[in-house]
């Protein structure tokens, strides 16, 4: 893992140093709310419904068990005990005091994590696929290009006022596992005719109340010419994206407004003159961060345990079919932690949890986690024979929940129990469905689903890309839910489709029961999946299972 | 200006907690939703709201909230938004509802 050189603490410990001194001149009434509002923002301080939330980045979802630990500590000395992992790979602690908030962010520093750009107009925490450098499909690590685009875009003093916030994520594989298509930048590895690897590059993507599927501008970028590539792109953004209207300041609306060719062709003109004018980084800095990233010494001991332990325990074996992915070394598995038990609030991790897997990341996954966007924690390299002891320790804390990639891994946005800006709750659909359907226990049955529910047309919860979307708004003082279907956030992505009308909270668990039917009494065999099945016979079956005479309240709403 | 629609209340964050909070009649603050002054007339809720933004060393984001007279005599919320500031998050009994 990368870890912090002098210059790096010390900027961090200086931003901390400067919030200390801006909190406690709000509090003795030097700053008004409104001077303090983007200094808090800066550091990642939200105030929100009920509290302060604190939004702490976990760059490219990487963590290590000692950061593990201390976000345990965090949780629990100055929180309620909790917390919770995002879509963009951040954990938000939703109680803290004003007052502790220095010191949580110092707290946060002795083990190299800041809430820097965790908010406000400028380059947000870069997000990777939560498989990087374990994936067997991987080309290669993507982390160490994702570093030196946290190091390049943290402080950039061209771009801490941009039109609006700016999303980047990247993958080294050819599944998408990190949206990139629906990213400001979206960045996929790929290699030229003579084998090198670079970027694809992606611009314009973006959910919230213009979704948009991003569009390639170049299809490959050597990595030597990726910083001043993504400088220009950043530059025309900054230049001619629209700042009169705050929602339509987003690069894809520059980018559907100007048209890929259009754009295009300013990108590179930008890029013609950054090329010749931008300083690489130092080779010797380039090369500690790649050194960083060397994958961990794997053992290659052969053993038998892991298929002994499938063969005899049918739970396990369960746990292996969702929750265990392939790994590029064929002794090791990539363990995925589902944070979505049946009934619990997806992406929250006790303080407790937190040190259980800080421990089994330390003791059986080379001192390495993940989160990924879909909330759920990742351990990347466990040895195959290691996974029996993990899943038994994961099971006593309440951590086994096999169902990765199915219907109750759901992802939901905090929605009205915790956000501001929320116009509906999200967690409690989210609690019902993965109820409802676990009663019925037909989710295996069901297969890879993923429905994605947010609580406003912001899109945290990406509900545009699940295969089922959810979006929860206010109709005249009462919590009505619109469904998409058909959304996919993958290399394949796709907007979903609203199917109509929304549904008032009772009618939606009886609405995406009618879709489920319907999917079970089409799909061809059980091996066509729900998207599949999806994109085969369109929208109609669907709508008319859901907007018929059972449901007709639901077209008053 | 006259009588409104609805009674209102005012209620803001309290900045060091970040908690929501209702002003009272004294120009105090509490934190139960029953405790805080109601007013039908317009003008006075403009008034309400003048004194809760005259205290920013106390206080963030002041707003008049719509409430109905409880059967108690007490100002009950009327958006469901309201409602859930007065008890915290819905997910699983804690925050405000837990404090209590």
């Amino acid at each position: 893992m990368y870890a912090y050189d002098d210059f790096d603490a010390d900027f961090v410990r200086a931003r901390v140093a400067d919030f200390r001194k801006q909190v406690e001149r709000r509090i003795d009434g030097s700053l008004t709310e409104d001077e303090f509002k983007p200094l808090r923002l800066m550091n990642g301080l939200y105030l929100q419904l009920h509290a302060y939330m604190l939004r702490v980045a976990i760059p490219y979802g990487t963590l290590n068990s000692r950061q593990m630990r201390q976000l345990a500590m965090i949780a629990e000395r100055w929180d309620k005990g909790y917390g919770h992992f995002t879509t963009r790979q951040n954990i938000q602690f939703n109680w803290p005091k004003l007052k502790d908030v220095p010191d949580i962010l110092d707290a946060l520093a002795d083990v190299e994590m800041h809430a820097i750009q965790t908010s406000g107009n400028c380059i947000r925490n870069v997000t990777a696929d939560h498989f990087a450098g374990a994936a067997a499909d991987e080309i290669e690590d993507p982390r160490p290009t994702a570093e030196l685009l946290r190091q390049w875009s943290t402080d950039h003093p061209e771009f801490q006022f941009l039109p609006r916030k700016f999303k980047i994520a990247i993958t080294g594989s050819p599944n998408d596992r990190a949206v990139t298509k629906a990213h400001d930048i979206g960045l996929r590895m790929v290699r030229n005719q003579a084998g090198e690897p670079g970027y694809e590059v992606i611009v314009g993507g973006g959910l919230g109340r213009t979704p948009m599927i991003g569009k390639t501008v170049r299809d490959f970028v050597p990595k030597a010419d990726l910083l001043p590539y993504l400088e220009a792109i950043l530059r025309v953004y900054n230049l001619a994206g629209r700042r009169d209207n705050k929602y339509k300041a987003r690069i894809k609306i520059l980018v559907h407004e100007t048209g890929t060719e259009d754009i295009t062709a300013m990108i590179e003109e930008a890029f013609a003159e950054q090329k010749a004018l931008f300083q690489a980084p130092p080779a010797d800095l380039v090369a500690r961060i790649e050194a960083a990233f060397a994958p961990p010494d794997f053992d290659n001991t052969q053993s038998l345990a892991f298929d002994r332990a499938q063969a005899d325990d049918p739970v396990f074996r369960s746990f292996v079919e969702t929750n265990v992915t392939e790994h590029r070394n064929p002794a090791y598995g990539i363990v995925s932690v589902s944070l979505k038990p049946v009934g619990g609030t997806p992406g929250d991790a006790s303080a407790e949890q937190m040190r259980v897997l800080a421990d089994l990341a330390e003791r059986y996954g080379h001192d390495e986690l993940r989160v990924s966007h879909e909330q759920n924690i990742i351990l990347p390299h466990v040895r195959k024979a290691d996974i029996p002891a993990v899943h038994a320790a994961l099971k006593e804390a309440g951590l086994a929940t096999a169902n990765i990639g199915l219907l109750s891994d759901i992802i939901a946005c905090p929605g009205m129990d915790y956000c501001a800006l929320a116009t509906a709750r999200s967690i409690p659909i989210a609690q019902e469905i993965a109820t409802h359907f676990d009663a019925l226990k037909l989710e295996r049955e069901i297969g890879p689903l993923k429905i994605k529910i947010s609580g406003c047309i912001n899109a945290c919860g990406h509900h545009h890309v699940g295969h089922i979307g959810i979006l929860g708004l206010d109709k005249a003082g009462v919590e009505n839910y619109q469904i998409t279907l058909g959304g996919d956030g993958t290399e394949t992505a796709t907007i979903g489709e609203r199917t109509g009308p929304g549904f008032a909270a009772d009618d939606l668990i009886p609405a995406i029961e009618a879709i489920i039917d319907t999917y079970l009494d089409l799909r061809h065999t059980a091996d066509e999946t729900f998207l599949d099945a999806y994109r085969r016979l369109g929208a109609a079956p669907f709508k008319d299972a859901i907007y018929d005479d059972r449901h007709d309240s639901a077209r008053a709403a | 200006m006259g009588r409104q629609k609805h009674p209102q209340i005012v209620t803001a964050n309290d900045l060091f907690e970040g908690d929501v909070i209702y002003l009272t009649g004294e120009g105090g603050w509490t934190r139960i939703h029953g405790e805080a002054a109601v007013t039908h007339d317009a003008d006075e809720a403009q008034r309400l709201l003048a004194i809760a933004q005259a205290q920013p060393g106390q206080i963030v984001g002041a707003y008049l909230a719509d409430a109905t007279i409880g059967a108690d005599g007490r100002p009950q919320p009327v958006h469901f938004r309201e409602a859930f500031r007065t008890r915290g998050p819905s997910n699983y009994f804690h925050g405000k509802q837990a404090e209590a």
